[in-house]
């Protein structure tokens, strides 16, 4: 028996900055959402007196429990997926505010290049220097077009930055100055600067003061207290959804929050979607929310697998190449974020300190910043040096050659716990014809529907990035006076483990039905009342941290909805 | 330190005493409290005087022997030196047997479900060694331990339990001795073999097994001390760091290095 909820003008599935920034702007615009949330309330008072790395770091607190549903994953199209089984293979957000919550806060915009890649690329190089089978492409929106949507997100947020001297041009300034500058982001400044590079401090928003933003929410000052990325902030320093966007929601009267509501369908008839159907995850009851107007806003991994669980548009085919769902899968991976590890005998440093945005950073073999011709990879990324906060679990880095355990791992980690520092590349990942997302033959989750399976593989463009990236880092450690430097080894293939959160595509924007599954409204071209929004729309990954994407991406989906339900339908691109 | 409480058993009475519980010959509570007394030197048995800490007993590991092969290994993976305590002293054991009690040792958000293969696939699988802390992004705050791969049907407790139990058969097989009796330099040589994979253990991948143990032994030594290991925060002391803290803003510039009293997150939650 299905409860059936009064038809509403939207309903969103997930409370992340894509679910949350639409249901703010909608609720504002005076119309009805009901948001629904897999897992289950939280706000800051849930994060008070929890710094607790065990719990956080290792045992995946806030990340989604796995035994109902995890993916599948492979890297070639003949091969079996297996199931990625464990939190420590897998970490997906979960419970109010999503993986918003947890994340680090490092802030910043994508290049004009990365929306326009296809065509800058030609435009510059030429149509050759794009390899056979990446399947890169523009976004069907520039970044002058972006540009207002970064900027009401970052006020939503409260970033903290200054401007990167080689960043692309803004309108205004981010709303709060830098956060606080350590010695190991001073040494990587002067080291940088030194060769001749243009560093600037990593834009945050863990809020350097305290901030209100234009929607009346208060943010408060980061404390550098170490316990941050995969954590709550528990001084409502670190802006996430469940300070700013989803009590600006609440305040406008207009949103209902369902919470552990488990979305299994996305409900249509005759070409247009009806509603969601859901599960109480702590009843089992069926509930139909009927809307007008549905907007996924979940992970890239829900948002892939409900639009082919529920049969909308045209799943994406490798052998044929055809079909849009699931298309151009990408994202960060263990080929990304390498660099090189110093390690110092004089210095030490406050490492237990930290918070998750805090470091320095620079765009120098960012995007296409750098001449391409004779380099055999295209794109670049951001070079960066964190200082997180490490924890006593996390904090045993110890010299290539020392053994895993033992005497002298228990020694070299002992001793250098405070003495080693990383910089890394955090670059680009291309897109493929052979890296997509389906729904796996034999895994199934609960309710007997297929898991989503990833096949993704790595190509000589990954190796070869990875490769220079490796190199730079390396050439900045040595500078900052490392006595070891230990450049990072550099895989040969995927290793199916994802950790990092940061995976994309699938459902990707373009100005193309037939290779792209959204418009620039992240609208879907085959279903003209469904809006999917996040990283899922992605066709290629940028160099850079995604986040203020999805939430500029909240923006500009919020904008066409509003548009779509004013103007009584149509495709609005 | 790791108690050998078989010392007056030679190796003979206890394979005698082992295939007798696993024969199934004694059974029963009554009977099986009797045999546990037998392992118990009577010159040893703890009187009402001694100290034994109330909050460090065994609510996993039912065997102590296994219990005992388990302390021995932690102690290898993070020995006792010049620095200070090794696992056994910081609790890392209890730590441990906890964890395994506890639904994370049941893999409760673990996805076990059908089928689980154990043939080239899984072992492909369980043989890639990523570093915890080379995945992306927010690994970064990660151990540099490698990744425990998993494909077995076993959960962590069943995992963990096989697993010392093997350590203790490879060890009687190559040195004729339980794990416990061997010198350190055996005994590393031993948990070299599941690391390199040269073990065949039953479900599981012998680097899987070693990859958790190992990952568990660090944690033990370095989680809160409210898990029962870190005791008395001296993982924290050997590493200079302080445990949680309110706020660093004041401190964040800082040039010197500052050593800070450990606290706990009992201090800290007041």
């Amino acid at each position: 028996m299905v409860i059936k909820h009064d038809k509403v003008d939207v309903v969103i599935v997930g409370t992340g900055w894509a679910g949350g920034v639409m249901a703010a702007e909608l609720g504002k615009a005076g119309k009805k959402v009901v948001i629904i949330e897999r897992g289950e309330f939280r706000e800051t008072q849930d994060y008070v007196g929890v710094k607790d790395e065990l719990r956080f770091t290792n045992r995946f607190d806030m990340m989604q429990n796995l035994s109902h549903e995890t993916i599948t994953s492979r890297n070639t199209l003949d091969e079996d997926a297996l199931p990625v089984r464990t939190q420590d293979e897998m970490m997906v957000g979960t419970d109010a505010g999503g993986g918003s919550v947890h994340w680090a806060g490092a802030t910043y915009r994508w290049l004009p290049y990365d929306f326009e890649i296809y065509s800058q690329t030609v435009e510059r190089y030429g149509k050759n220097k794009i390899p056979d089978g990446m399947t890169i492409q523009d976004w069907g929106i520039t970044y002058d077009e972006m540009e207002r949507y970064y900027d009401k997100w970052e006020k939503t947020a409260g970033t903290s930055g200054e401007e990167d001297p080689l960043g692309p041009p803004r309108t205004n300034d981010y709303p709060n100055p830098p956060l606080k500058a350590s010695p190991p982001i001073k040494l990587f400044n002067k080291a940088t600067k030194k060769l001749g590079y243009h560093p600037y401090q990593v834009a945050s928003c863990n809020v350097s003061q305290v901030y209100e933003n234009p929607d009346g929410e208060t943010l408060n000052q980061c404390q550098y207290c170490a316990f941050c990325t995969q954590y709550g902030c528990d001084f409502g320093a670190k802006s996430d959804p469940i300070v700013t966007v989803l009590p600006t929601a609440s305040k406008t009267g207009n949103v209902d929050f369902r919470y552990d509501a488990y979305a299994r369908r996305i409900l249509h008839k005759n070409g247009k979607a009806t509603g969601i159907l859901y599960v109480d995850t702590k009843t089992g009851e069926e509930h139909e929310q009927p809307a007008d107007v549905v907007a996924l806003g979940a992970f890239t991994f829900t948002n892939n697998r409900l639009l082919l669980l529920s049969e909308i548009g045209e799943p994406y085919d490798p052998k044929t190449r055809k079909g849009v769902i699931g298309r151009n899968f990408n994202g960060q991976f263990n080929i990304t974020f390498l660099g090189a590890r110093g390690f110092f005998e004089k210095e030490k440093f406050n490492l237990y300190m930290g918070a998750g945005a805090l470091g320095g950073t620079m765009s120098d073999f960012a995007g296409d910043n750098f001449d391409h011709k004779d380099l055999p990879f295209l794109h670049g990324g951001a070079i960066e040096l964190r200082q997180y906060g490490d924890g006593a679990i996390a904090s045993n880095h110890v010299p290539k050659g020392t053994p895993h355990w033992g005497k002298e791992f228990k020694k070299n980690s002992i001793h250098y716990a405070n003495r080693t520092l990383q910089v890394w590349y955090t670059s680009a990942n291309m897109a493929w014809w052979h890296n997509y997302m389906d729904l796996d033959p034999t895994y199934k989750d609960d309710f007997g529907d297929p898991l989503l399976r990833i096949t993704n593989k790595y190509t000589d463009q990954d190796r070869e990035i990875a490769k220079f990236g490796v190199e730079k880092c390396t050439e900045i450690m040595e500078e900052m006076g490392a006595d070891i430097v230990d450049p990072d080894d550099v895989p040969e293939e995927f290793d199916h483990i994802y950790q990092g959160g940061h995976y994309a595509g699938g459902v990707i924007m373009g100005s193309d039905p037939t290779t792209s599954a959204v418009n620039n409204y992240l609208q879907l071209w085959d279903m003209e009342n469904v809006f999917v929004v996040g990283a899922s729309a992605f066709p290629q990954f940028g160099g850079h941290h995604p986040t203020a994407t999805v939430g500029a991406l909240g923006y500009r989906a919020a904008e066409g909805i509003e548009k779509y339900l004013n103007e009584g339908g149509g495709m609005l691109a | 330190m790791t108690e050998e409480d078989g010392k007056t058993v030679n190796r003979r009475t206890f394979i005698k005493n082992s295939s007798m519980v696993a024969g199934g010959i004694v059974g029963g509570t009554v009977l099986g409290g009797l045999l546990t007394n037998q392992w118990i030197d009577k010159k040893e048995t703890p009187t009402k005087d001694a100290k034994l800490p109330i909050d460090e007993a065994r609510v996993f590991f039912s065997r102590k022997k296994d219990f005992d092969v388990l302390s021995a290994a932690t102690e290898r993976i993070f020995p006792e030196d010049e620095l200070g305590p090794g696992a056994v002293a910081l609790g890392v054991p209890y730590f441990i047997d906890r964890q395994l009690a506890s639904a994370w040792g049941t893999n409760a958000k673990e996805y076990m479900r059908d089928p689980f293969w154990q043939d080239d696939r899984a072992r492909d699988y369980e043989h890639k060694d990523t570093p915890q802390n080379k995945s992306g992004p927010n690994t970064s705050t990660k151990a540099p331990t490698r990744t425990p791969r998993y494909q077995t049907r076993m959960n962590r407790g069943e995992m963990m339990l096989e697993g010392v139990r093997t350590i203790d058969k490879v060890s009687m097989e190559k040195f004729s001795d339980s794990f416990t009796k061997l010198e350190e330099e055996d005994q590393n040589a031993v948990l070299t073999m599941f690391e390199n994979g040269e073990i065949d253990m039953e479900g599981v991948a012998a680097v899987t097994f070693f990859n958790l143990l190992v990952q568990l032994t660090l944690e033990g030594a370095y989680a809160d001390p409210a898990y029962g290991g870190n005791k008395d925060m001296m993982g924290w002391k050997m590493k200079e760091y302080p445990g949680p803290r309110m706020a660093y803003i004041d401190d964040i510039e800082a040039e010197e290095f500052i050593v800070m009293e450990q606290k706990s997150l009992r201090d800290y939650q007041g």
